[in-house]
């Protein structure tokens, strides 16, 4: 077996429908499993981000990106290690309010964690928490390993920043338009 | 023709945007959700020549065919449902061979798009894979913007297929007709930017090399840059073998033409490409049948490699020097830069190699005293006798690897095949294709008695519009590659592959096509002559031998230059 990473690919993309799809047929050809996705509005009008984490070979990371940024409507993918970026993810618990008043080690628990209470009805409260996907693994067992029954959890698929200045996505389009401003007149 | 306040229909919108994109010719079928289309192009017969197929598949090759052959985008027009999805192979089989092709397909109208209505298939998500854009038009106002964009994206960067749905009230509903021109995406860099430095190492790398060799691949019939080509290889010395879709970039018989590469190639190049201290890719794509085993594949040479999409830089093949763009430009650039060298004695050295192919395996096939008509022979005497000036169109298989080998060359796009799918039952409408798009030139289409029959009713088409094809069907009463393959890897044991085939002359006057069938050598001149000379289609069918093998043969898995002579 090849030595496989931890890959997060960051891909910009016009917003049109059936991009998705493309995006992960790419990774059904070369049956690579996506952890997680987390796909949303960027800060230019019209162009969605798409944030994928991934583990697999250099190899296959190297098709993949490429394959992405094949993709008619892709603007650009480019792909990232752990200590290249800073990354993100939120969570959501639900727990029984009744377990939450009556367990110390359950609100110990999510105090230690610096989760914070975004609901609280007579049946469940939901707790969310910020941080890193390890911080978020770790709590969940945590909660399962001291007998909390957690009635729901749900993460978000984790959001990055680089590291590294990169070049936004603004600047390459406008690079681009430069490069072909012979056709555009 | 247009009134700015004129609203017309979406279909005639459709049929505008096409004549205003410079389309003369349809190849389609019609069917239920693409009546409105039809229907306008009744209005248009004028200016276009829609050619009615007989199945879509058909229409998929032969606007395949016709882009090859003219350079230009073909078109294919069909029904939604079954009509649509006979067109996949074609489709694919355009990705896998950078062949610009839009094809269009009807769709059931929106509001019962997900109810799985009658011939409702989400063609849009099936050739999303398979296709360079594929995009389903909901209104009207989309379809001069969505033709331009298809057109634009198809023969662009490294051309390839796209698909347009166009939804039935997309069709029936009333638009203003506004022409629409798009030449930049700007999500798509269609021609990427070339980096001097590059081309700056790359010629130093060259100038430096004793021995080097150049891959010459089909990105440069598409780059039209066949003349930037010829005058870089002259400047430098420097020989050449050809992809199978690079055959006809020079002419055969130029002197650092070294013919085919892989497989099947000429035993020089794939000896040379071990034994090479530079190895430079013009527009192909190293290929498995051009490579081989890629652990023992050019290991010694630094690789350079030109090419317009990026995603093919050190896919398969390590390379040391990328010079991104395109090749008409980065071959102008590096011919520019290298010295005009005489590299003679390197040159010579593929003699010996040569000599050794034609005594062991060329002279055998070409030449033969006694038994059966060869392969190769039937294929050398046409082309022999077309003047090295004719079109050919192969199907998939030994027809293929043979007419690559034996077929000779001295205009360019003068080969259309199946290299990257091996779509078995190209060539017939392929060549229909072709036979459109140049009038000018004798297509000859080789085939096999499979093949033939998986879109033999095509004859019909050709027989509509007296299409000149000369096919010339290679009869070995077997599917002749897979039954090669079965002798040499799979002890002889030969699991349906023997064909039990139809009386083909029969066949051909049923379609009105006149025909010949040629068994002994002594007529095969002759019979070739009637061809030729008949106007119109022919069927040339040649009995050959039954258990014929195209050698020399690389065995899959094995070193390219470890190649079997005999067998």
């Amino acid at each position: 077996m090849e030595e496989t990473t931890l890959y997060t690919i960051i891909v910009h993309s016009e917003n049109f429908s059936g991009i998705l799809n493309q995006i992960a047929a790419v990774f059904t050809r070369l049956q690579v499993n996506i952890e997680s996705l987390n796909v949303s509005a960027s800060s230019m009008k019209n162009v969605h981000k798409f944030t994928i984490s991934c583990k697999t070979t250099a190899k296959n990371i190297d098709k993949i990106l490429k394959q992405i940024n094949k993709k008619m409507d892709v603007i650009n993918a480019s792909c990232y290690t752990d200590d290249e970026i800073f990354q993100s993810e939120i969570a959501m618990f639900k727990i029984s309010t009744d377990e939450f008043k009556n367990s110390e080690d359950t609100s110990r628990l999510l105090r230690g964690y610096n989760t914070h209470i975004v609901e609280v009805t007579p049946d469940f409260i939901v707790v969310e928490l910020a941080g890193s996907s390890e911080a978020i693994n770790s709590l969940y067992e945590e909660l399962t390993r001291i007998g909390c029954a957690v009635k729901q959890f749900v993460r978000s698929g984790k959001v990055a920043v680089t590291a590294s200045t990169l070049e936004k996505v603004s600047d390459l389009l406008s690079k681009r338009a430069e490069r072909y401003k012979d056709r555009l007149q | 023709m247009n009134n700015e306040n004129e609203k017309v229909s979406g279909s005639e919108a459709l049929i505008r945007a096409l004549i205003q994109e410079g389309v003369d010719t349809i190849f389609g079928y019609p069917g239920g959700a693409i009546m409105p289309v039809y229907d306008a192009l009744y209005d248009h017969l004028d200016e276009i020549n829609h050619i009615l197929v007989r199945h879509e598949q058909g229409a998929s090759h032969a606007a395949e065919g016709f882009a090859r052959a003219s350079g230009r985008t073909g078109v294919c027009l069909v029904t939604g449902g079954p009509g649509a999805t006979n067109t996949l192979t074609g489709i694919a089989d355009a990705m896998l061979d950078s062949t610009p092709i839009v094809v269009i397909a009807g769709q059931i109208a929106t509001e019962y798009i997900g109810t799985d209505a009658f011939q409702e298939v989400d063609f849009t998500c099936v050739t999303q894979p398979i296709c360079k854009w594929s995009y389903q038009i909901s209104t009207p106002e989309e379809i001069t913007w969505a033709v331009a964009r298809a057109f634009f994206i198809a023969r662009s960067g490294r051309p390839g297929p796209v698909v347009l749905s166009i939804a039935k009230n997309a069709q029936v509903g009333m638009t203003e007709y506004v022409p629409r021109k798009v030449n930049y995406i700007r999500s798509y860099d269609d021609e990427p930017e070339t980096d001097m430095r590059m081309v700056e190492e790359a010629a130093a790398a060259i100038n430096a090399a004793k021995k080097p060799f150049v891959l010459a691949g089909q990105g440069i019939e598409l780059g039209n840059a066949q003349d930037e080509f010829r005058a870089f290889v002259e400047k430098g010395g420097l020989p050449f073998g050809c992809t199978l879709h690079g055959l006809s970039v020079l002419p055969s018989s130029h002197p650092l033409n070294m013919g085919m590469l892989g497989m099947h190639g000429n035993y020089c190049n794939n000896v040379k490409t071990n034994e090479c201290d530079v190895l430079i890719a013009v527009g192909m794509r190293f290929d498995d049948r051009v490579t081989g085993n890629l652990a023992t594949y050019a290991k010694q040479a630094k690789v350079i490699h030109l090419d317009i999409d990026p995603s093919e830089i050190g896919k398969n093949v390590p390379v040391d020097i990328p010079v991104l763009g395109n090749c008409r430009k980065t071959l102008a650039m590096l011919t520019e830069r290298i010295a005009p060298a005489d590299r003679s004695s390197w040159v010579d050295s593929f003699e010996a190699y040569r000599k050794e192919e034609f005594d062991r395996v060329i002279n055998k096939e070409l030449h033969p005293e006694s038994g059966p008509l060869n392969m190769g022979e039937v294929i050398d005497a046409v082309s022999e006798a077309t003047g090295r000036k004719a079109i050919l169109v192969t199907d998939v298989g030994q027809n293929q690897m043979m007419a690559a080998r034996y077929f000779k060359f001295t205009e360019r796009r003068s080969i259309l095949t199946s290299g990257g799918m091996g779509t078995m039952g190209y060539c017939i409408p392929a060549a229909m294709g072709a036979c459109i798009a140049r009038p000018d030139r004798t297509v000859c289409a080789f085939t096999g008695d499979g093949g033939l029959q998986m879109t033999v009713q095509e004859l019909g088409t050709i027989m509509e519009h007296r299409l000149p094809v000369k096919i010339v069907l290679l009869n070995n009463s077997y599917l002749g590659n897979v039954r090669q393959w079965q002798q040499l890897f799979f002890n002889r044991r030969y699991s349906f592959t023997h064909l039990e085939n139809p009386d083909f002359q029969t066949l051909a006057s049923a379609y009105g096509i006149a025909s010949r069938r040629v068994i002994e050598r002594a007529e095969l001149k002759d019979a070739v002559k009637e061809m030729l000379e008949t106007d119109g289609p022919f069927l040339l069918e040649a009995c050959v031998a039954e258990e014929g093998n195209v050698l020399p043969m690389t065995p899959p898995g094995q070193s390219i230059d470890n190649m079997l002579m005999e067998c």
